[in-house]
């Protein structure tokens, strides 16, 4: 988990774009697929996002490892949108109280399809930038408050501790003769001892960490930023690849009168 | 605004401190953990603080530090208590930040960001130097600390305790502090880290001029390097709080028996313990365990569709045995998997590879693997102490700790009393476990374990941190089981521990970290 967070070594092209300028390509592409369940905005968008993968640095292989749960929620959600969508057209698959038909399928594809590509240009985002990064741009650029920026950058680092930390208690209670196997009700007290373990340890090791933080000077007023968060023409071409993917994806939809506002119905 | 320094302008201003009838009470505590101290520093002296745990030794540190507030560890806001002054360069520690830099003695948390050149540049922001100064502080106190090979984006949690904390030191001197206050800096490190760490502190002082104060109970590694040592004594109304101060070899002479008594690591004294009745010869001995080409880590086999991907293993080909009566030491450098060896012997990690086999003196029909055993099966027959006791904690009540295995096991309290007598915990028994101190936590963590009578008792570094008192009736109690026929496996790197206990050694190498 670890080393999931840190980027070391990803040197790609959008490794170097301003953070905040992705974060505004991504909701762009968001907001329009969010607007309407078809699978033309949908697709166009995803094969757009497939081209950007060398560009960020990701591989098919990162892309499962690091967004499956995103990519079953999306296949799952399109069957049951499939089998559950009201029926419409030739039906192709009946089995007592599921039916799927020709517009049941194509509602479900879209729904996958949409599903896919709003998740991925978040993945996108998050293999090509860097926290540390992210929480200067917010800080400088987007102007929040850098004690809570800073609180949280350094919060999350302790995030990775923790993980290593939970199989240390789970052994450690082990030891002790808590088990973590057995039946469900002995599960779940085990695993509730191991989370108030986890807390205690969680609260010690994060505020051994703000007297570091303190000691250190943080908590005053001004303070300087040893690395400045700069906007460059990269950003300039991040956000109007941003707004290019969106709206081609609108276009297409429309042109070929797929284009379905959610909210208005089918 | 003067010109950025270089070269040999690194020089600072030494911080003065001054104590008058200085006291602080913790909020919601009844005594106060210092009380009446009356101490002058003067800019650029070296002073080692010792004293008995409850002196309030780090309590001073964070209140020169100005990081004492409101809040204590616990996270309890309160009321808490100031009497008296205690004053840098005559003025109040909390009003002047960046003039202190504290180390404390959790390496993971001092380390505040992820990129090791970010980390050390953290302070220096946080004083709103111009940014060019910085990275050329960031350089300077990356070499200062002998950390300059690395780049700047080196992820920190790469690093070993000893590279943490001398990172934290880099941080601290990127601050150009006048006052370098130093709480445990190695308290939890390998004696290789130790000197690492001590070394670039000395390197530092006398570059800087900075004054140092630091709380150390191993005085044999600070003696040299300290012109001072301030003896202290928990907080009470009548006496003062400093009982003795002087040059290192006078206040080791005059002072030894009261700090030996006081559990004080005094140079050249190793704590008598107890010899064992008579020790097996090597070899013999009931076989009880037995590990075999066994390669161990503690990451779980990781899924790639179907296929199913073993870890990287940290170390492997290991072969050992664990006898009746017998001691075994398992030594090596950091990151050589010697914990993680010692949790795989012990039931607690799957192998890797190879086996751990228990034979039917110790299994009794439960099986000949101690990771397949149901969690009571296992405290009976293995019993691991863990290096941080609070990780085994499961009750709110040292009794109830105590009781917790025998009641699961369907056992009456019999070992507990006499584990209560032995371990000096009886006046502890409606304590919660989590407010007692190093020592107790670490007595009550070996008693908890043995109350369910294991065959195996394996300890990960129990005497890391530990004062000499501790040190010895740990020690001691060990001769103790080991006489009485239990087998006692220790991760250790205290040479003189495994020598008290004696028995095997099993020297693990270091390997080549594997990038992931």
């Amino acid at each position: 988990m670890r080393q999931e967070l840190n980027l070391q070594g990803n040197h790609a092209l959008l490794s170097r774009a301003n953070p905040l300028s992705k974060v505004a390509a991504v909701v762009l592409i968001t907001v329009v697929l969010a607007l309407s369940i078809d699978w033309v905005s949908a697709s166009v968008a995803l094969v757009f996002e497939f081209l950007l993968f060398p560009l960020a640095g990701l591989t098919l292989t990162l892309l499962w490892q690091r967004g499956w749960p995103l990519i079953l929620a999306a296949a799952v959600g399109g069957w049951s949108t499939s089998i559950l969508a009201p029926d419409s057209g030739r039906t192709l698959i009946d089995v007592g109280i599921w039916t799927m038909s020709e517009g049941s399928l194509e509602m479900g594809v879209g729904f996958m399809l949409r599903g896919l590509a709003i998740a991925l240009p978040a993945v996108l985002l998050m293999s090509c930038t860097d926290p540390t990064d992210l929480a200067d741009a917010l800080a400088q650029k987007a102007r929040l408050p850098h004690r809570f920026v800073l609180g949280t950058l350094a919060a999350m680092r302790l995030v990775g501790l923790m993980a290593e930390e939970w199989q240390t208690i789970g052994m450690a209670r082990r030891a002790r003769g808590v088990g973590s196997r057995g039946s469900a009700v002995q599960r779940v007290k085990a695993t509730l001892g191991q989370s108030f373990g986890l807390l205690v340890q969680a609260i010690r090791r994060a505020s051994r960490l703000a007297v570091t933080m303190e000691a250190r000077g943080f908590g005053g007023g001004a303070r300087t930023w040893a690395r400045a968060s700069t906007f460059t023409s990269l950003d300039a071409w991040v956000l109007a690849g941003g707004l290019l993917v969106a709206g081609l994806a609108m276009a297409a939809a429309v042109t070929a009168g797929t284009w379905n506002m959610v909210w208005l119905g089918s | 605004m003067p010109a950025p320094t270089h070269g040999t302008g690194t020089a600072v201003r030494p911080a003065a401190i001054t104590a008058r009838g200085w006291g602080w009470r913790h909020a919601g505590r009844v005594k106060p953990a210092v009380h009446g101290l009356d101490l002058d520093i003067r800019p650029g002296e070296r002073v080692l603080l010792l004293g008995p745990s409850g002196a309030g030794k780090s309590t001073l540190l964070h209140a020169l530090a100005g990081v004492l507030g409101d809040v204590n560890d616990d996270g309890e806001a309160g009321d808490s208590d100031e009497s008296g002054s205690l004053l840098v360069d005559g003025g109040s520690p909390r009003g002047q930040r960046g003039r202190a830099g504290l180390m404390q003695q959790d390496p993971e948390t001092q380390v505040v960001l992820s990129r090791v050149g970010d980390d050390v540049a953290f302070g220096a922001e946080n004083l709103a130097v111009p940014r060019d100064d910085i990275w050329t502080r960031v350089h300077e106190a990356l070499a200062d600390v002998g950390l300059s090979h690395l780049p700047l984006d080196h992820p920190t949690s790469a690093l070993s305790g000893g590279q943490k904390q001398r990172l934290a030191l880099a941080g601290i001197l990127a601050m150009r502090p006048g006052l370098i206050l130093l709480d445990e800096p190695t308290a939890n490190l390998d004696p290789a880290g130790v000197l690492e760490v001590r070394d670039a502190v000395a390197r530092c002082l006398d570059k800087t001029g900075a004054t140092l104060v630091v709380v150390e109970h191993r005085v044999a590694v600070w003696k040299d390097l300290v012109d001072r040592i301030v003896v202290l004594q928990p907080g009470s109304a009548t006496d003062p709080a400093v009982i003795l101060d002087g040059p290192p070899d006078k206040v080791l002479t005059e002072a030894r028996a009261m700090l030996l008594g006081a559990g004080v690591w005094v140079p050249g004294h190793v704590p008598a313990t107890r010899p064992r009745a008579a020790e097996p010869a090597a070899g013999t001995g009931n076989l009880l365990l037995a590990a075999e080409k066994l390669a161990v880590s503690r990451a779980r086999p990781r899924r790639s569709g179907f296929r199913k991907i073993p870890p990287v293993p940290v170390q492997e080909d290991i072969t050992g045995q664990v006898r009746a009566g017998q001691a075994l030491a398992i030594t090596g450098p950091n990151g050589a998997g010697k914990s993680t060896f010692a949790l795989t012997l012990a039931g607690l990690l799957e192998p890797v590879a190879g086996k751990v086999s228990a034979t039917t003196g110790l299994s009794r029909g439960a099986g000949i693997d101690p990771y397949k055993w149901k969690a009571e099966q296992l405290i009976e027959r293995v019993g691991t102490v863990f290096q941080e006791p609070e990780h085994q904690f499961v009750t709110g009540r040292v009794l109830d700790e105590l009781m917790f295995g025998p009641r699961h096991l369907g056992h009456g309290g019999e070992r507990v009393d006499e584990l209560l007598e032995r371990l000096r915990l009886t006046s502890l028994v409606d304590a919660n476990p989590y407010t007692l101190s190093g020592g107790e936590k670490r007595r009550l963590s070996v008693a908890t374990v043995l109350a369910a009578s294991p065959q195996v008792l394996v300890l990960d570094e129990p005497t890391f941190g530990q004062d000499a008192n501790t040190w010895a009736e740990l020690a001691s109690f060990l001769s103790e089981l080991l006489d009485a026929g239990t087998a006692v496996v220790s991760v250790t790197h205290d040479a003189e521990f495994s020598a008290a206990l004696g028995g095997a050694e099993l020297k693990l190498s270091a390997r080549e970290k594997v990038a992931l």
